[in-house]
């Protein structure tokens, strides 16, 4: 046994909460975000509880409109957004040759931006009576729409906290996704041009000028929210002749680029997982790219697509139906890609991969539910319904988060130097595939029959009872899964088997470095001549340099 | 693990048909009785079909793959590399592009064909209101105000004028047409017509706070001499029952007149629904019951009972008020 220095626990913290550096940064805002999953995962399954069978009473109304308000605004601004922004953090300088990020400590001050915005809005659940003794947490949907967050109708503090965390934490993203872009443009090893980068770095670039582009919207409309309800400003203030449409442009502004923000590094993994596993380049790189910047272009000229019941005139309505069908083309690509990286490859089925090509067949589904809902005739029907709920868990569940877990099981072993174990991965990959698809998949069926979202009780003899009951037994299928995976956490940092610098055998730079890398990253900066440098230094008489 | 999907899917479908034949509420928007949740469905069918294919074509290229390009143990080099194919890559961009641009079309052809500024020739008019968490139906044009249940007569178009008194609600009964907000400060409308006699059900289906769950509503579509009888009903004040006076008194004398208007006796509310034919309706509190002397009793006793954090307070009544109370309401037929 060797000897290590000891270091007092209070150092060791102190060395956490004072550091500017990107890895250590990375880390943290990927434990917060487990943190906030296993706390919105909670809330959604004392929701499943509540709607297992009809009238049931487990949960108030009000207890169960505070709960999907703080599941939905948790899972996307706590959960999605510091894991993939964490994840970028720590891979982007790695992966372009870089010792840091551009601006360390602009780096550090947003994630604490981002962390005290988050314990913010779950104070509402203690803070949130306010004065008047009304509410816990905020009850108006992720969404918030006017009027029902004004004063009149959504009374006590717990309105003010959601609109102040959402400032805060969105000022830390924009702050991230400046540092993000200025490293990818200006801080990439020698010989790596903009065309040679990783595909993650790509997808990063352009997920960082969607959030430099959508999340201002979102600080400004918060702060008007904020002056409607403590100064009396009458922006969205309905019975002072407001329009309370105002609202939902300005918020599906950011909205719907936001649904691209967070699937684009989901994409992103996955872009990186599939040709490791299938050991071979990604299939038609440039494309990928392409439709990388068309979908960030577009993703900004389709908001509306949430609005489709609100009475728009049917030309607007066609413009975005079009705008929207127009977003599946790239999206379409990247499949195609995607598959056609697996085929003729040496595929292997490792926990990364079960969980990449999870990935790639529920988007497809998640994709095509999109297209339906596109298709504004039909939106008119579904919108609104359970329809939506399944399809957006199809795309943002089945989607993110299984390429969350793809990319977690393939970096775990970079970050940790230890490997995570495989035989608990596959259970859990497994527990967690069919809980989705049992908890997911009825709730199309629900919309059909005529379920509306957001209702914490359905009458019965409505043909709803089925569909919820395989709903929450899914649910609680999903438990297991989710066990399993912080038992794998705990069991592998103590037990796991060492990993090496690069136990998948994959090409890009974080790989040819420690694991868990040392400080700096690269004791002498790397250069490259292809997108897969470690390729080419394992196949000498067959480099990538000669096809690119 | 592709063809999980599939298989439950198949399961979904079976369950599905199983469920629409045993409930007897049914919403499904797959058993249209209007011309305009027709349409959706007949254009339902076609993207149906047409993302159906795709999705077969997609998944089965994705699990064929991944069976036939499974690692064997066997292999020591790594497969060939392809780096990308341009005819390839094009195909598989302008497929799609052409794809998207046909449901672009039918899609704005049937927006157009649906949309109706004006009340179509000899059409019903009906002004629906949402409040927090109720329907208000208002025939302007027959002088009816009533509640939760919207009377239609077969055969006739109906035009229903959407507004809101507080938060933004959604008027949508699925099979009679797709839903559309009722957004305070603007108007809306839409519009349905069937030819079948029977009661039609839907529920506010944008989130307007604590009781959105229960905020239903039946159209109740009848032969023309049905809503003919209905109408005459309804435009008739108040019933004056004289076993009921005190029970009246009672009424008159709590703060019930502050928001519930009884035509002929008090017009001083509004906030709350029209209850000059409250018999008339087959439930109270926007759906969530039915109307039945036990139910009101218990109505009374505790609002919250019914629906938890409903706007009717509580008003502490004695078992005799309710009594009496009970007894004037049920002559408002």
């Amino acid at each position: 046994m060797t000897d290590k220095p000891f270091i007092p626990l209070s150092s060791k913290l102190h060395s956490w909460v004072t550091t500017a550096d990107h890895k250590k940064l990375g880390v943290m805002y990927i434990l917060t975000g487990i943190v906030f999953l296993v706390v919105a995962g909670c809330e959604a399954l004392m929701m499943r509880w509540q709607l297992a069978v009809p009238l049931n009473d487990v949960l108030a109304p009000e207890t169960f409109n505070a709960f999907f308000t703080m599941h939905g605004t948790t899972m996307v601004f706590l959960v999605g957004m510091p894991i993939l922004l964490g994840a970028a953090n720590y891979f982007v300088p790695l992966m372009i040759g870089a010792r840091d990020m551009a601006f360390p400590r602009l780096n550090a001050f947003g994630f604490w931006l981002f962390f005290f915005g988050a314990i913010l809005l779950y104070f509402s659940f203690l803070g949130g009576q306010g004065l008047t003794g009304e509410e816990g947490a905020p009850e108006v949907g992720w969404f918030a729409y006017a009027p029902l967050t004004s004063t009149t109708f959504s009374p006590g503090s717990a309105t003010d906290y959601w609109v102040i965390a959402l400032f805060v934490s969105s000022m830390g993203s924009i702050m991230t996704a400046i540092n993000l872009v200025t490293t990818i443009l200006t801080m990439r090893c020698e010989g790596m041009t903009l065309m040679k980068m990783p595909i993650y770095a790509w997808m990063m670039l352009v997920d960082a000028f969607l959030i430099l582009v959508a999340l201002p919207p979102l600080a400004a409309i918060q702060i008007m929210l904020l002056l409607d309800r403590q100064f009396g400003a009458h922006f969205f203030d309905a019975q002072a002749g407001a329009d309370p449409l105002v609202w939902q442009h300005l918020f599906w502004f950011f909205g719907h680029p936001e649904v691209y923000i967070l699937i684009l590094p989901g994409f992103a993994f996955i872009s990186e997982v599939t040709p490791v596993f299938s050991r071979k380049v990604l299939f038609g790189y440039p494309l990928m790219v392409v439709a990388t910047v068309s979908i960030g272009f577009i993703a900004l000229g389709v908001w509306a697509h949430h609005m489709f019941a609100t009475g728009l005139s049917p030309t607007i309505l066609a413009y975005f139906s079009g705008a929207t069908f127009l977003i599946g083309v790239p999206t379409g690509m990247k499949i195609f890609n995607w598959i056609a990286t697996l085929w003729g490859g040496h595929i292997r089925f490792e926990t990364p991969m079960l969980f990449a090509v999870g990935f790639i067949s529920m988007f497809v589904l998640g994709g095509l539910t999109g297209i339906m809902l596109a298709v504004v005739p039909m939106d008119w029907q579904l919108s609104d319904t359970y329809f939506v709920v399944g399809h957006f868990h199809f795309v943002l569940f089945g989607g993110l988060i299984f390429a969350i877990f793809s990319g977690f099981y393939y970096w775990f072993p970079k970050v940790t130097g230890k490997l995570l174990n495989e035989t608990i991965g596959k259970w859990q990959f497994w527990f967690i595939f069919v809980g989705f698809v049992l908890t997911f998949g009825p709730m199309h069926m629900s919309g059909f029959e005529g379920m509306p979202r957001r209702i914490y009780t359905y009458m019965p003899n409505r043909g709803l009872d089925v569909y919820n009951m395989i709903s929450s037994i899914g649910a609680a299928i999903q438990v297991v899964g989710f066990l399993l995976f912080v038992f794998n956490i705990v069991v592998s940092l103590r037990k796991g088997e060492p990993a090496g610098d690069d136990p998948w055998d994959a090409w890009t730079l974080e790989w040819s470095t420690t694991s868990p890398p040392p400080p700096w990253n690269y004791a002498q900066l790397p250069s490259v001549a292809s997108r897969r440098p470690l390729w080419d230094i394992k196949h000498p008489d067959d480099p990538d340099w000669e096809y690119e | 693990m592709g063809l999980l999907p599939y298989i439950l899917d198949t399961v979904l479908v079976a369950t599905q048909a199983l469920a629409t034949t045993s409930s007897p509420e049914n919403l499904s928007i797959f058993d249209p009785v209007s011309p305009v949740s027709t349409t959706i469905r007949d254009l339902f069918m076609l993207v149906f079909g047409v993302t159906g294919i795709i999705f077969v074509i997609t998944e089965g290229a994705l699990v064929w793959s991944m069976i036939r390009f499974r690692a064997k143990g066997d292999e020591t080099s790594e497969p060939p590399q392809i780096y990308g194919s341009n005819p390839i890559e094009l195909a598989w961009t302008v497929v799609p592009i052409l794809i998207v641009f046909i449901l672009f079309l039918v899609t704005t052809r049937t927006i157009f064909s649906l949309d109706v500024e004006e009340p179509p020739e000899g059409a019903l008019r009906v002004k629906a209101t949402g409040h927090q968490w109720w329907w208000e139906f208002q025939y302007e044009d027959l002088d009816i105000t009533t509640a939760g249940e919207l009377h239609i007569p077969v055969g006739v178009p109906v035009f229903v004028e959407l507004r809101s008194f507080d938060v933004i609600h959604s008027f949508w009964v699925p099979r009679l047409s797709g839903k559309i907000d009722a957004i305070p400060n603007r108007e809306n409308h839409l519009w349905f017509e069937t030819d079948e006699v029977g009661t039609w059900y839907g529920q506010c289906a944008e989130f307007c706070g604590t009781q959105h769950a229960k905020m239903l509503i039946r159209v109740i579509s009848e032969e023309q001499e049905d809503f003919d009888a209905w109408v005459k009903n309804q435009q008739l004040d108040a019933a004056e029952v004289p076993a009921a006076l005190s029970g009246k008194e009672v009424f008159l004398s709590l703060a019930c007149v502050n928001c519930h208007n009884v035509d002929g006796v008090m017009l001083q509310g509004g906030f709350a629904p029209n209850l000059t034919h409250l018999m008339s309706r087959d439930t109270i509190a926007s759906g969530a019951a039915e109307n039945t002397p036990e139910n009101l009793r218990k109505w009374l006793r505790d609002p919250n009972s019914i629906k938890d954090g409903c706007l009717m307070p509580n008003m502490m009544l004695t078992e005799e008020q309710i009594e009496l109370l009970v007894g004037y309401l049920t002559t408002l037929k």
